[in-house]
């Protein structure tokens, strides 16, 4: 038995182990059969359990005042808990809910909350105390038996699955046997294609639908959340905008629009810009708009610090740096946010040249795969 | 009456049979027993109050201009959800302290889980034959998380909603099925119209359901195995020493379910919680700093913010996101190492046999010391879900709050280890001095000789034995089997058995104690 600790040479050692040696209480287990004690160490002379120490009786059990006191304390506790019961009822109806007034929902929320606990406490403690002082505490005993039915239990048990096995032919007759298993196999499939159409079948493709805004060419960025466009000229050095699109209000799912074509835009000197060559004409006269959605898992991207000029996550810490494409510096992000390409129109408005030329939020399976352009 | 009552029903249902068997079980008593009640007692709130709300919610994210008595938010645009949770706490009487005392009894349901869960790892109480409850009772930890999360999302309020968001965006990480599991969870893309009547359905119906399931399973055990005890006087393997169901033990825990039950109603009472009036309707686009999940939900939104960048990939045009994948794969191994615990320990000490008897901690010295680690681990985890509050908190920059944090998540669970172990041995030390010298009692005496000793007090035979009764374990001698081979698995069970019991204190054998007195006398 690869298990035991070397039955023969330390059953010779001071400190042996098994069952098969007159063992204490507290190794000693599973009196009458032989199952493996491991790698426990089981010394032959341990001390010998002392048994229950003498009961010790308590106040209540000799002082037959202390005894009328504890009765006195629980059945007050119990008149308390019905009175904490009645007040509640009464406090529904004395502390009403008035229209506009926050103070009476507190009253109210106070008075019932109140009640409803005084009920519950002192019927807790007053049950609690009456066994602690006035039931009986003698110590019992309850002997245990191994989990495991009896030998017999068990080999009946082996019988009647024989028996079983034998009428109903489900050894012998392999054909059936497997077919039954195939079949049940197959049975609960039908339950999972079920669940296809929590996205139904008729909707666009998940990946066509991540892949695109509702930003396009000439399209205003509007203030968020009251919609009005946003000039250039009111976006001042150092100032930040959460913008959404002109006319969001208006679209068809307006969250899901929101949840992806939130933005923020924000004014820096244009000398503090380190622009990539492709990206030259995506910002207007140091104005740069970029997604609001964080890369990493998608909370908005909401604090702006203006002196470092960096974009700070709150849900993850990730941080993004303006001036060089809002690439990385921290947290557990992975992408640069989405820019997205911007200029004024004949108005001095700030519009979308394009939508986002990549798939803005968190990152997805098939994200490398989509082409924007 | 009763008896004529009595005779009634058992002509019915032969319950005399029941009362026969359980009426005088016998529960041993200890505090810590206790946390176990608590957690069943939070949720029998739970089912209460929330069945109570279920009459009042509407889970549906119909747009609806709210109308209620809360002035600020009246005339906002909203879902039918959120209007109805507002409509609870302001309008209906009541409602606030249902709402609340649901909240509360939540919290407090899943915090008496995890420290049930504590008291069963560190006496070990998963041992032969209740590893299968350990593993029950670890799914109702995490189904009481999922609980919590369902139900937190679905006032559809801003942080319930940003909390959607991050597990929207963590599915999607997955690799091949992401995108598609996250489309249909969501009905479309995120936030969809769907998602909290679907949520609704998991948080009222299937996840109870299976709750009440498990629970009762759970207990079914308990009553199968009898209690476990605490080693002391008089108490062995093969008893129980306690009180009976009927009348003492029903008495102190029905007592205690009502006081449970009160503390909760206390809290709802005098302390908001989740005021969802202050967030507002959820809206994707703003959210505010040092808003936090609720604290059981912590650890895993820690380990997210514990990634560094740059983890993403693409590969043959697909992307693979490790900075999604890693802190849930971690957690994963976290949670099925704690599951499996008990099978671990059961292959190392190779010990077959039934315990009722509970270890003291100090007497698994290693075992207590994994655990610290684990709870260390968790621990750190946890603190880095506030590592914004705690930059802002103590003036340092978040950077060096993570970075602290990215240390301390692989270090201090081995220091935890190595000062835990220490600790535990230096007290089963102390134990075996006592045990064997009696204490110092403070009384100098002058010997006829002049010198002075201070006395030591012994113990009696009762305090005794709780120092010295308890299963020691030695490392694995590696044998050949009988074939005459060390297997690879021998090995390696001999490794980890050296690691777990080569410092170990014996217990105090009577042979001990007889050379001990003899010295002293
Ligand atoms: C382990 C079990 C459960 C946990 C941990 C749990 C937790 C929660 C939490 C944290 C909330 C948010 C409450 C808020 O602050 O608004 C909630 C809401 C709710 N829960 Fe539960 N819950 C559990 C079981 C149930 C059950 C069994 C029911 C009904 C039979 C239920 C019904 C509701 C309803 C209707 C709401 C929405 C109420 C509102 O937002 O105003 N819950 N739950
Ligand atoms: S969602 Fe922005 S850092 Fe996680």
């Amino acid at each position: 038995m690869a298990d035991d600790n070397g039955g023969r040479d330390v059953a010779a050692a001071p400190e042996s182990r098994g069952a098969a040696h007159p063992v204490n209480a507290v190794a000693r287990v599973d009196s009458g059969s032989t199952v493996s004690a491991g790698t426990a160490v089981v010394p032959r002379d341990a001390l010998q359990n002392p048994g229950l120490p003498p009961h010790r009786p308590r106040v209540t059990d000799v002082d037959p005042k202390k005894e009328r006191t504890a009765e006195r304390w629980v059945y007050s506790l119990f008149y308390l808990s019905l009175a904490g019961s009645l007040f509640t009822i009464v406090a529904y109806f004395a502390f009403p809910i008035e229209e506009n007034s926050p103070a009476s929902t507190r009253a109210n929320n106070l008075a019932l909350g109140i009640g409803i606990s005084l009920a519950l406490m002192a019927l807790g403690i007053a049950v609690v105390h009456w066994s602690k002082t006035l039931m009986s505490n003698h110590e019992m005993i309850d002997q245990r038996h191994v989990t495991s039915g009896s030998p017999e239990t068990r080999a009946r048990a082996v019988q009647i699955f024989d028996e079983a096995n034998k009428e109903s032919g489900l050894g012998r007759r392999a054909v059936l046997r497997n077919s039954l298993i195939g079949a049940l196999v197959v049975f609960p499939l039908p339950a999972i294609v079920l669940f296809r159409d929590l996205y139904p079948g008729t909707a666009p493709e998940p990946v066509s639908q991540l892949s695109h805004t509702m930003w396009e060419e000439g399209m205003r960025l509007a203030r968020d959340p009251s919609g009005t466009p946003i000039r250039a000229a009111d976006v001042t050095l150092g100032s930040v905008f959460h913008v959404i699109p002109e006319g969001l209000e208006e679209a068809e799912h307006k969250l899901e629009e929101k949840a992806k074509a939130a933005v923020l835009l924000m004014r820096l000197r244009p000398s503090d810009l380190n622009e990539l060559p492709e990206r030259q004409g995506w910002s207007y006269d140091g104005i740069v708009a970029y997604s609001k959605i964080c890369t990493h898992v998608g909370c908005p991207v909401a604090l702006y610090e203006q002196v470092t000029h960096h974009l700070l996550c709150p849900c993850h810490q990730s941080e993004f740096d303006v001036t060089n494409h809002c690439e990385v510096i921290f947290g557990p992000a992975a992408r640069p946010l989405p820019q997205l390409p911007i200029s004024v129109d004949a108005e001095g408005y700030l519009i979308a040249q394009s939508d986002f030329t990549e798939p803005v939020g968190p990152s997805f399976w098939e994200r490398a795969s989509v082409d924007n352009d | 009456m009763t008896a004529a009552a009595s005779s009634y029903l058992d002509d019915r249902t032969s319950i005399s049979a029941v009362v026969k068997e359980f009426g005088r079980k016998i529960f041993p008593d200890h505090w810590s027993f206790m946390l176990g009640e608590v957690a069943l007692y939070s949720f029998v709130v739970i089912l209460l109050t929330g069945s109570w709300l279920t009459f009042f919610f509407d889970p549906s994210m119909t747009e609806v201009d709210y109308e209620g008595s809360f002035v600020p938010l009246k005339g906002v645009e909203m879902s039918a959800a959120m209007a109805s949770s507002l409509d609870i706490s302001f309008d209906i009487r009541g409602g606030l302290l249902m709402r609340q005392m649901h909240h509360w009894a939540a919290l407090l349901f899943i915090a008496s889980i995890g420290l049930h869960m504590l008291r069963i790892y560190f006496t070990g109480a998963f041992r032969k034959p209740r590893e299968l409850n350990w593993v029950i009772g670890f799914v109702l930890f995490i189904l009481a998380m999922a609980e919590g999360f369902t139900g937190y999302s679905l006032p559809d309020d801003l942080l319930s909603g940003n909390g959607l968001r991050i597990i929207d965006g963590m599915v999607k990480g997955i690799p091949v099925i992401g995108t598609w599991i996250s489309f249909l969870l969501f009905g479309g893309e995120f936030p969809g119209t769907v998602i909290i009547p679907r949520l609704y359905t998991l948080h009222i119906l299937l996840l109870p359901a299976v709750i009440v399931a498990l629970i009762a399973l759970h207990l079914v055990f308990v009553v199968v195995h009898k209690h476990t005890q605490f080693a002391g006087p008089g108490k062995t393997n093969q008893n129980v020493v306690g009180v009976p169901i009927l009348p003492t033990f029903a008495a102190k825990a029905g007592g205690f379910f009502f006081i449970v039950f009160g503390v909760i109603a206390l809290m709802a009472t005098f302390f908001t919680i989740n005021p969802i009036w202050n967030y507002g309707p959820y809206d994707p686009s703003p959210v505010s700093a040092g808003t936090q999940p609720d604290w059981y939900i912590g650890f895993a939104d820690g380990a997210l913010r514990l990634i560094p960048p740059g983890l993403e990939f693409d590969f043959l045009e697909r992307t693979y996101s490790f900075n999604i994948l890693i802190p849930m794969a971690a957690l994963g191994l976290f949670i099925v190492l704690a599951m499996i615990y008990p099978f671990i320990e059961y292959w190392i000490t190779g010990d077959k046999r039934e315990h009722h008897l509970l270890d003291r901690p100090r007497n698994a010295p290693v075992r207590t010391a994994i655990g610290a680690a684990g709870v260390t681990f968790y621990g750190v985890l946890w603190a880095a879900a506030s590592s914004d509050l705690m930059a802002t908190h103590f003036h340092v920059a978040v950077e060096h709050v993570i970075h602290t944090l990215q240390a301390l998540v692989f270090l201090a669970p081995v220091i935890a280890f190595i000062v835990t172990k220490r600790i535990c041995l230096a007290l089963q030390k102390k134990d075996r001095e006592i045990a064997l010298h009696g204490f110092e009692s403070g009384r100098i005496v002058k010997l006829p000789g002049g010198e002075f000793i201070e006395v030591h007090e012994q113990l009696d035979e009762y305090e005794r034995w709780k120092l010295v009764s308890y299963t020691d374990y030695a490392p694995l001698m590696i044998r050949p089997n009988s074939r005459g081979k060390i297997t690879v698995a021998q090995r390696a069970r001999a490794g980890v058995s050296r690691w777990f019991f080569e410092d170990r204190i014996a217990p105090v054998a009577s042979k001990d104690l007889e050379v001990s007195h003899d010295n002293t006398h």
